[in-house]
């Protein structure tokens, strides 16, 4: 799977973009968020304010409790701020 | 097609681009233009901006929201451009044009689409200053107002 970070969010990780593979047990949004900062203190601490943060899966915005159910990439973002 | 959206780095004419969107009709009484412009600030001058854009996602948000608008509204046509990269103060950023039979449907839909545009689609504004640079802000307004259409 392919996460993408944007703004802020790429700025603090240092990346724009990674591959990962979650174990099974990693079922949503926030589970993916989870296994990612508990494997990365750098992730845990840009993620620490879980409100702030935006998720897409397959070019689709949806809440942190949404299911992955087998999405390609998965995107990371703060608050939009176009327009 | 009755709905374009048109993400690019070049800067564009307001005028140019609302005189081709006038160009396309001739059934159609009524047409908005709303363009946002880069903005700096007397306290705080702002030498430049550079908006971020996640591509693929920015044109399908734009392109639902055009398509929510002609059918809530029964807008006949819409088009929005949306620039990213580097601008500087007085550039536009962002323009939404409507058309519709009378006026009404046109100016709803022009505020509609602007009001899910700032918060709902991906871009994001970092602003260049003498004292360095920063990421904007989401305004609670901003959701506020986009909440409004949720309501019946």
């Amino acid at each position: 799977m392919k996460i993408l970070y944007f703004a802020w969010l790429r700025e603090r990780l240092n990346r724009g973009e990674e591959e990962v593979s979650p174990p099974p047990e990693v079922r949503t949004v926030n589970d993916l968020m989870d296994w990612m900062a508990s494997n990365d203190e750098g992730f845990a601490l840009a993620f620490a304010r879980r409100s702030l943060i935006r998720g897409a899966l397959d070019e689709n915005i949806v809440d942190h409790d949404t299911p992955l159910e087998g999405a390609g990439t998965v995107a990371f973002f703060p608050p939009m701020t176009g327009g | 097609m009755p709905i374009k959206v048109r993400l690019q780095e070049e800067k564009f004419d307001p005028g140019n681009e609302t005189s081709r969107f006038l160009d396309e009709t001739t059934s159609d009484g009524a047409a908005v233009t709303f363009t946002g412009i880069v903005r700096s600030q007397k306290d705080k001058p702002v030498i430049s901006m550079t908006l971020e854009h996640y591509p693929a996602l920015a044109q399908s948000q734009l392109e639902g929201f055009a398509l929510k608008a002609e059918r809530r509204f029964g807008l006949s046509r819409v088009t929005i451009i949306h620039r990213h990269g580097k601008m500087f103060p007085g550039e536009p950023i962002v323009q939404v044009m409507t058309m519709s039979p009378h006026r009404h449907a046109a100016f709803e839909g022009a505020r509609f689409i602007m009001d899910f545009l700032k918060t709902d689609a991906p871009f994001w504004k970092k602003e260049q200053t003498a004292d360095g640079t920063r990421w904007v802000s989401a305004r609670q307004e901003d959701d506020e107002a986009r909440q409004r259409w949720k309501q019946p």
